[in-house]
């Protein structure tokens, strides 16, 4: 198969790879890259585990392709923590109980990031809206929508 | 046509596990060199939280700090016997199998300590910090760690237990048929508030309020989040779930996640759980299965809170509006 030169940054690094011309931005990211905190629950845009955020956009990686990447900065939930230091985010979805068997995790997170970072105080309604693309099986999403919460308002009192 | 409001209510009981050919669960119990203790398994933690579980049931046993333990599942084909995590079993039946075999671990521990101590094992207690101390004489102890050491390089001693618990196979009475197909149930209530819309079959679930009697709840925020998680799959499965919408016809399933439907953070209900603890005479701890329970009641109590709603009796799930309209049709045509 054809092969193509992607470059673009992730979680602030470059990466330089030839990949398969047509594969997404997820098979690029899980299998060559070797960041695999993107999951991939449906690979057709329905369930939001494989979310990303491209140049401060929501993106499905899945429906991505890598080749499309070229110059762009990639953030992932794996480029969160600094330094050994959780996210507000990941604390807050550890703290409130927001995750058990994790599998749509870090799309939520990634969807909570981009929210946060456009609306830091956001009311719940925002939160649920924001929300609305990620499946979760396990949670109910109350917990979920209550660390989003915790999260905006641990970044407001970090910010004040 | 109208909005019409209805309330529900429904109470079940549930068998903690199954009776097909008896249900066993088996578990291995070792310390490491540094005395730390490792739990083997064949049960999946599935993101229940089955791993923690098993750390405080064995720590608990043994006398060491939870941290002290690491539970190992990896592997079906090499590990202890387990039937598998299902039928809110794994809490009761493995973690009944890891306290026999912890039990068999801390005694060969206590007979260490107390070669090392030159006292007899039945003076000795645990502190729960990783410390032995002979009983009403605690300024003689030794450190678990100490203990572990000893036992691989001085005394050749394996701190290890088995560990098997088996519900065995119920038959039934000939005469009656009557059998015990579980040892232990738990319990659960639940109180539905549902609106309908008459002339769309829509229905929209205001409040869900479940109180659950599940034993000792050995970790009170885990169940708490298994209970929440589980209350709003009931409310699925009553309105939304299925594989299969004209059953036993298998057309017209949902083959993906644009056509499975399953409510969304927009479409939660107003939810409140409450837990009551009655610990089970055989659980560990007195624990008893609330996994697969509690997203059982919400579904009676929805189906009669659109009949206290509607009038009509929609005793086929999921309840989808289509059926609504249709119940409602043929009751006006009666």
């Amino acid at each position: 198969m054809a092969k193509t030169p992607v470059q673009f940054t992730l979680n602030g690094a470059e990466k330089a790879e030839f990949i398969d011309s047509g594969a997404t931005l997820l098979n690029a990211l899980r299998d060559k890259i070797g960041d695999t905190s993107p999951k991939g629950g449906c690979h057709q845009g329905t369930c939001g585990a494989c979310s990303v955020i491209i140049d401060g956009e929501l993106r499905l990686s899945c429906l991505t392709l890598a080749e499309t990447c070229n110059g762009a900065a990639i953030t992932t939930t794996s480029g969160l923590s600094q330094g050994g230091v959780l996210h507000p985010l990941q604390r807050a979805f550890l703290d409130a109980f927001a995750s058990q068997c994790g599998f749509c995790t870090p799309g939520m997170i990634m969807a909570a990031k981009v929210l946060l970072d456009r609306t830091p105080n956001p009311t719940r309604d925002e939160v649920v809206e924001a929300l609305s693309g990620n499946i979760c099986r396990c949670t109910g999403y109350e917990p979920i929508i209550q660390a989003v919460l915790t999260a905006a308002r641990s970044n407001s009192q970090n910010a004040a | 046509m109208a909005i019409r409001r209805g309330r529900g209510v429904a109470a079940i009981n549930y068998p903690t596990g199954m009776n097909l050919g008896g249900d066993p669960t088996q578990a291995l119990v070792h310390s490491t060199p540094t005395g730390n203790f490792m739990v083997t398994l064949s049960s999946v933690d599935l993101g229940q939280g089955m791993k923690q579980i098993m750390a405080q049931i064995c720590a608990e046993t043994i006398g060491v700090p939870t941290d002290r333990v690491v539970v190992d599942t990896a592997d079906t084909d090499t590990g202890p016997h387990c039937m598998g995590t299902f039928a809110s079993r794994g809490t009761h039946r493995a973690g009944n199998a890891v306290i026999q075999a912890a039990r068999e671990a801390r005694q060969v521990m206590l007979e260490v300590a107390a070669e090392e101590l030159e006292v007899n094992a039945s003076d000795l207690e645990t502190d729960g910090q990783g410390h032995i101390l002979v009983k009403g004489a605690p300024q003689k102890s030794i450190s678990i760690f100490d203990v572990a050491l000893a036992a691989h390089f001085k005394r050749g001693r394996s701190i290890s237990g088995r560990g098997m618990f088996l519900i065995p196979r119920s038959y039934p009475e000939k005469e009656t048929g009557a059998m015990k197909p579980s040892t232990c149930y738990a319990h659960a209530c639940t109180v539905a508030e549902v609106e309908v819309d008459d002339e769309t079959g829509e229905v929209t679930v205001l409040t869900v309020k479940n109180v659950f009697e599940i034993g000792r709840a050995l970790n009170p925020k885990m169940v708490e989040q298994q209970l929440v998680g589980g209350s709003w799959m009931g409310i699925s499965h009553a309105l939304y779930e299925t594989t299969e919408p004209y059953y036993p016809n298998r057309d017209h399933g949902g083959t993906d996640f644009n056509q499975y439907l399953m409510p969304g953070p927009g479409d939660l209900a107003q939810t409140e759980i409450i837990v009551l603890e009655r610990p089970s005479a055989d659980g560990p701890f007195g624990a008893k299965g609330p996994g697969e329970m509690c997203a059982n009641p919400q579904i009676p109590a929805i189906a009669n809170a659109v009949f206290d709603a509607v009038g009509v009796r929609i005793d086929t799930l999921p309840i989808t509006p289509e059926r609504i309209l249709r119940a409602l049709k043929a009751q006006a045509s009666n």
